[in-house]
């Protein structure tokens, strides 16, 4: 029976099938919100509202912060920030049905699970600073702005998936 | 018409309901596909698994398309739909650097959030690390402003840049992704097998 669970989680949907499914909901957000999907947003809103709670005068001094407080409205209360609680409570719900809710690290054999979550944090850092400098993530700026022809979206997707391939090689024993 | 919030057909209570509901799809879809496992995601890099790149690109296609079509059919109007702005330098550093955390970290903020739904821990602490670089962005903002505000060019669509009609480029960025799909088939049979 354990092997017919592991098998299961291993199944995923047609690989285009999800992304004409992807395609439709981000269609679907353009025709409702006017906006793109994203996911980055909700990181900067939520680094907003708690620099703004720890230290509201430095917040409100500063040149980026400043540009998402304002009086009437809390940073969290964003569109992004709600989207991303439905994507939390989607990914949920799919891993449930799929069998593949565990709490775990996943790294290549090879490198220790230590290893995986030093390289995890710092490519976190990276995405982070990197999302911020180009407005927008892989699916804020990448598919977002590519769906509508966004110069920008493009060079930005060319310049993710560019760069990764470029940098694969010196990161190989990581993943392979 | 749409969009439908901003032109007030659906009333903007609405919003966050909405938006959870969307996040649920996305997040749905994303899980189903295959985004919460870095190893997966990954794979297009070294060509053991191109799944994420043909999700990618199929979704690309697909809202781009869609959105021609509503465009026509004058179901929307464009008037009221955000164009991501092109900042030629910002785009290119900040999608370098973005380019880096995906090699090293297996994730992109998106898929992250994804994993960190179905308990994986790495993706907890990529997404710990991701507020870190935002505000290490936010507190030297002072440092990276040149960055983040050079070569402006506005608005601007692929297919103005080209000088060609959006249905055109449209077209051929659909050729372009079943060329693609079709040589990352050829690719992926010559790798070696990488199991996870």
């Amino acid at each position: 029976m354990n092997s017919n669970n592991s098998d299961r989680s291993k199944l995923y949907f047609n690989p285009y099938f999800g992304g004409v499914m992807l395609g439709l909901i981000l269609l679907a957000t353009f025709y409702i919100s006017g906006r793109g999907l994203g996911a980055s947003g909700a990181a900067k809103s939520t680094v907003v509202a708690a620099v703004d709670r720890v230290a509201p005068e430095h917040a409100e001094e500063s040149a980026y912060y400043s540009k998402f407080i304002s009086d009437d409205n809390h940073p969290m209360n964003n569109w992004l920030v709600f989207e991303v609680i439905g994507v939390l409570a989607g990914a949920f719900l799919m891993g449930g049905l799929a069998g593949r809710l565990k709490f775990k690290t996943e790294h290549n054999p090879k490198i220790s699970t230590r290893r995986r979550l030093i390289f995890a944090a710092l490519g976190g850092v990276f995405f982070g600073l990197g999302s911020q400098i180009a407005r927008g993530c892989t699916s804020g700026a990448a598919l977002s702005g590519a769906a509508v022809l966004s110069l920008g979206g493009f060079i930005t997707m060319l310049a993710i998936f560019g760069s990764a391939y470029l940098f694969a090689y010196f990161f190989r024993k990581l993943w392979i | 018409m749409g969009p439908l919030i901003p032109m007030e057909i659906i009333p903007g209570q609405w919003n966050n309901v909405i938006a959870v509901l969307i996040g649920m799809a996305f997040g749905i879809i994303m899980e189903g596909s295959g985004f919460s496992s870095s190893r997966k995601i990954v794979g297009l890099f070294y060509g053991y698994d191109f799944t994420v790149l043909r999700v990618f690109f199929t979704a690309t296609v697909t809202a781009a398309i869609g959105i021609l079509y509503f465009d026509f059919m004058g179901w929307v109007d464009m008037s009221m739909i955000y164009i991501h702005p092109t900042y030629v330098t910002a785009a290119i550093v900040g999608g370098t650097l973005m380019g880096l955390g995906f090699i090293t970290g297996g994730y992109c903020p998106g898929t992250s959030l994804v994993a960190v739904g179905i308990g994986k821990i790495d993706a907890i602490v990529f997404t710990g690390g991701m507020l870190i670089g935002i505000f290490i962005f936010s507190e030297a903002f002072s440092l990276f402003e040149g960055v983040y505000n050079g070569n402006f060019l506005g608005r601007v669509t692929i297919s103005d840049f080209f000088g060609i009609s959006p249905t055109m480029f449209v077209f051929l960025f659909t050729i372009a992704a079943v060329m693609i799909f079709y040589i990352t088939t050829l690719i992926r049979r010559r790798v070696k097998e990488v199991n996870y």
